[in-house]
């Protein structure tokens, strides 16, 4: 069923209204990466990886699919060379912040993204916001957030909410992309010990 | 006075308060915006009061305390009517010699006139000042006009003649049609065509549609929705009831930037009046409408400007962008169809209903309609507000409103759009301003900006610094934004530093494309505009600075030294008693010198040198020449030198 077709990688899928392009692309086993969806949360967005090209009526645009919404009769192709090229960039951007996180290591290979292309600053986390979005929409305690914004935004415990659940909890932790969720939660918890 | 319970109603309420004003009568209008209040306004007010009372002349003679004419530079601006006599840089202490001159006697006091600074004539009528000679001053005009705390100036004016003429004569469709007809295209941005943003809301399917005023304006030196925010709020309140009666909304927000205490003491005052008159809330000059509007007051970041993020930020969250390929006046603030329109873009809305499509149209270019509010600041003569039809040139803007470039400086860019705009060169002067002709020439109209820069400004150096404003103001949320912007950023400072390496173009290409395709938001989306358009433009200057290490404007401090001209230093000592870092060694009848290794390049001997001598000059990419041996360094006077 499904009241939608188009086409992606010159494959024709079948959508029902309100789903991506992403959601449709996975149901058809065709891959596109992705750091900061996760199918359990609202779409974020953020770290733009998954954009793609999509032509409609003529016009070609870059669109991200996480969000894009399927519509009838477009031709989406998940790679090209421009699609690569952003791509490329993006990563190269957080590898500077997390070289070594798996899975930016793996796409890295795909992309031929060079670790080293811009000026390092290895602060781990990536923004994905996964840590966040979980703890708010899943688990329901808002125990941990962003704090501040543009270039100084950071993800923050809040002390009194993650003492009381975290320790039992801690099912963010494997959405983390990067090390840097343990570490904050270590080094924040070793300052309520500290405090406390 | 009671509520105005139809259209007739109110336009007898209009013929009275007109019938209670002698057209005749002197009436003395003080500009109270913040420009002039901060130059003394208010002084000046009371003591007009104060000396009007004390003459015996308050009977006949009215002070009022209006909104800002845009002259803000030659504050505070007062002008006397019927006669139009304007005055500029009044001082409490002019006031007594006006009232006795102008009011009493019918006398101009010349030296508070404009004085051309080329030919030293005098201007009586503000409209014979050449600022405003060349302007065409549609919205603006009416804020000299205007106690903007009082309806029944606006009123005088023709105010909610548009209202009552949509309400009582047009079905809320001709409405939708007339404003569409009229292609004006928003005022704060990207310039798309209002009439279309209305009839999507207009025609989506929820019921409970929106319509909203953008008044976050946070364009740094931008003050055009300020100045009409405080001088005409109810111009802007009258265009967002037309609004909401074409597109079927009742309700209205006003979302204000905190930074503007008066604009919202404004509005709150003019929603109030326009309630106790039957203007707002339930079934409108009796017509059978609704429509109520609230006040908000955002935290003044500058992406809350962005549509959804300041819709966002109105539903009481963090206003960050959502990322959606759903428009917002289809699914906007609670997810219900939203039209967002700019302050501007609103106070044009009665004009158009009031005078028709046809008249709006009868001014601009091929696609953008109508007249438009710059903020002119920079490296030029007149700075303020300027209100011009579209179409005209940049040329005629800089040069026959804003008086040209000071101190002789030749032109170089002009910065349109706000700091994601982009700079446009001296060979473009002759474009005409439209969205469209703008976009074009790699900048944008944006909301209405325009810098003006002239020989010493280092082109590198201003993408630097409007990237470095935007990255400051990225919300975060967005890699190409958050991270590409930091990277353009430290590249471009590094630049400017004279640590450029080969490819670094190339890298600050591909990251700008990165930014533009796959940002979330247009804030990201635009950053990378004032290096696109000046690499495009200057291209030479970014090659000088990391080939040469050389800086072509002599401003950017690391790349340039100080070194005073051995052949024209008279030894007058200026320099040295001024340089904070003691790097100049002379004394009386000596050559000055400078010791490069403790000079700081602050550039204060290069300013402090006196301009008939200008001994000191700047160097960038040359050696600076050794200093003068110290057996040569003994001014001889050349007149006095025998044989
Ligand atoms: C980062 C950013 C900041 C913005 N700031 C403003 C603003 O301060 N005022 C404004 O009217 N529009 C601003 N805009 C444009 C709005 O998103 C929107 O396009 C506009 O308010 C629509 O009104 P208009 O069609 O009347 O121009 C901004 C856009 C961006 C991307
Ligand atoms: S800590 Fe990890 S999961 Fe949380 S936002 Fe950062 S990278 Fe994402
Ligand atoms: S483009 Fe910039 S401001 Fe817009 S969402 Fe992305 S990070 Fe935020
Ligand atoms: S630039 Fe400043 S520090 Fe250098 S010599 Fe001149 S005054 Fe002194
Ligand atoms: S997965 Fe789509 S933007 Fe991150």
């Amino acid at each position: 069923m499904g009241d939608i077709q188009f086409e992606i990688d010159g494959q024709t899928v079948t959508a029902v209204p309100g789903m991506t392009v992403l959601e449709v692309a996975r149901k058809h086993g065709i891959y596109i990466p992705t750091l900061c969806h996760h199918e359990k949360l609202e779409p974020f967005g953020g770290c733009r990886l998954c954009i793609v090209e999509v032509e409609d009526r003529g016009w070609t645009k870059y669109v991200v699919s996480c969000v894009f919404p399927a519509a009838g009769g477009i031709i989406v192709r998940t790679r090209s060379e421009k699609v690569d090229r952003l791509r490329k960039t993006i990563l190269e951007l957080l590898m500077a912040h997390a070289p070594d996180a798996p899975q930016l290591v793996e796409l890295a290979k795909v992309y031929g993204a060079d670790p080293n292309r811009y000026e390092s600053d290895p602060s781990f986390c990536i923004h994905c916001g996964l840590c966040v979005r979980y703890c708010a929409e899943v688990a329901g305690k808002n125990a941990i957030g962003f704090v501040d914004r543009g270039i100084n935004k950071e993800i923050s415990f809040v002390p009194e909410i993650a003492a009381q659940y975290c320790n039992d909890c801690k099912a963010c932790f494997p959405l983390c992309p990067t090390s840097y969720l343990q570490a904050a939660f270590v080094y924040a918890q070793a300052m309520t010990c500290s405090t406390s | 006075m009671a509520r105005l319970e139809t259209p007739e109603a109110l336009e007898s309420f209009r013929q009275e308060i007109l019938s209670r004003r002698d057209p005749d009568s002197p009436c003395v209008s003080i500009c109270a915006g913040a420009g002039c209040v901060a130059s003394g306004a208010d002084e000046v007010i009371a003591v007009f009061e104060k000396e009007i009372e004390a003459k015996g002349l308050s009977a006949t003679v009215s002070t009022k305390g209006t909104g800002c004419p845009g002259f803000c530079e030659q504050g505070p601006v007062v002008v006397i009517y019927p006669e139009e006599i304007c005055y500029l840089q009044v001082q409490a202490k002019d006031v007594p010699e006006i009232v006795a001159q102008t009011i009493e006697n019918k006398q101009v006091v010349e030296r508070l006139c404009y004085k051309d600074p080329a030919t030293g004539e005098r201007a009586v009528k503000e409209s014979d000042i050449p600022f405003y000679r060349s302007q065409q001053r549609t919205v603006l005009c009416n804020n000299i006009k205007i106690d903007s705390k009082r309806i029944e100036d606006y009123l005088a004016l023709g105010g909610y003649a548009a209202l009552a003429k949509a309400l009582g004569q047009m079905t809320d469709l001709e409405v939708l049609e007339e404003v569409k007809k009229s292609n004006i295209r928003g005022r704060g941005g990207a310039g798309f065509p209002a009439g279309r943003k209305w009839e999507g809301s207009r025609n989506a399917k929820e019921p409970i549609k929106y319509v909203i005023v953008n008044a976050d304006e946070g364009d740094p030196g931008a003050f055009m929705d300020r100045a009409l925010l405080e001088g005409n709020p109810h111009s802007i309140l009258e265009g967002l009831i037309l609004g909401g009666y074409a597109v079927g909304a009742h309700e209205g927000y006003f979302y204000v930037r905190q930074e503007y205490p008066l604009a919202v003491k404004n509005i709150h005052l003019a929603i109030q009046q326009a309630e106790h008159y039957g203007l707002l809330g339930e079934n409108i000059l009796g017509s059978g409408f609704d429509f109520k509007v609230i006040v908000h007051q955002g935290a003044g970041a500058f992406v809350c400007g962005e549509s959804t993020a300041l819709m966002t930020s109105l539903e009481g969250k963090a206003g960050e962008p959502r990322p959606k390929y759903v428009r917002s006046n289809v699914k906007g603030l609670w997810e219900r169809p939203s039209v967002l329109n700019n302050v501007e873009t609103w106070a044009n809305i009665p004009l158009i209903i009031d005078k028709g499509a046809d008249w709006f149209t009868s001014v601009g270019t091929d696609s953008s309609k109508g007249t438009k509010i710059f903020s002119l600041v920079g490296k030029i003569t007149n700075t303020g507000l300027v209100e011009v039809p579209m179409g005209m040139t940049l040329r005629e803007i800089i040069y026959d409103i804003g008086g040209g470039i000071p101190n002789n400086k030749k032109f170089k860019a002009v910065q349109t759009g706000g700091p994601s705009g982009g700079c446009i060169p001296e060979h473009l002067l002759d474009l005409q301003v439209g969205f469209d002709e703008l976009t074009k020439a790699g900048s944008m109209m944006g909301s209405g900006g325009m810098i003006v820069m002239d020989e010493d400004t280092c082109m590198v150096d201003v993408a630097r610094y409007f990237i470095a404003f935007l990255t400051d103001e990225s919300c975060g949320k967005c890699v190409p934004c958050r991270e590409g912007l930091r990277q353009m950023h430290r590249i471009l400072t590094n630049i400017t530093q004279g640590k450029g390496k080969q490819g670094d173009i190339e890298l600050l290409e591909e990251l700008a494309e990165t930014a533009v395709e796959a940002s979330l938001c247009a804030l990201g989306k635009s950053a990378p505009n004032p290096f696109l358009s000046t690499l495009k433009y200057f291209r030479e200057e970014y090659e000088a600075h990391i080939n040469d290490k050389r800086c072509p404007a002599l401003a950017c401090k690391e790349l340039i030294n100080f070194y005073i001209d051995p052949d024209r230093c008279t030894g007058c000592g200026t320099c040295r008693k001024q340089c904070p870092a003691d790097a100049i060694n002379g004394d009386k009848n000596l050559i000055h010198i400078i010791d490069q290794d403790k000079c700081t390049r602050c550039g204060t001997c290069f300013e402090v040198c006196p301009p008939k001598f200008s001994s000191v000059v700047k160097l960038s990419g040359e050696p600076v020449p050794d200093p003068v041996p110290e057996e040569e360094r003994t001014i001889r006077k050349k007149t006095k030198e025998k044989g």
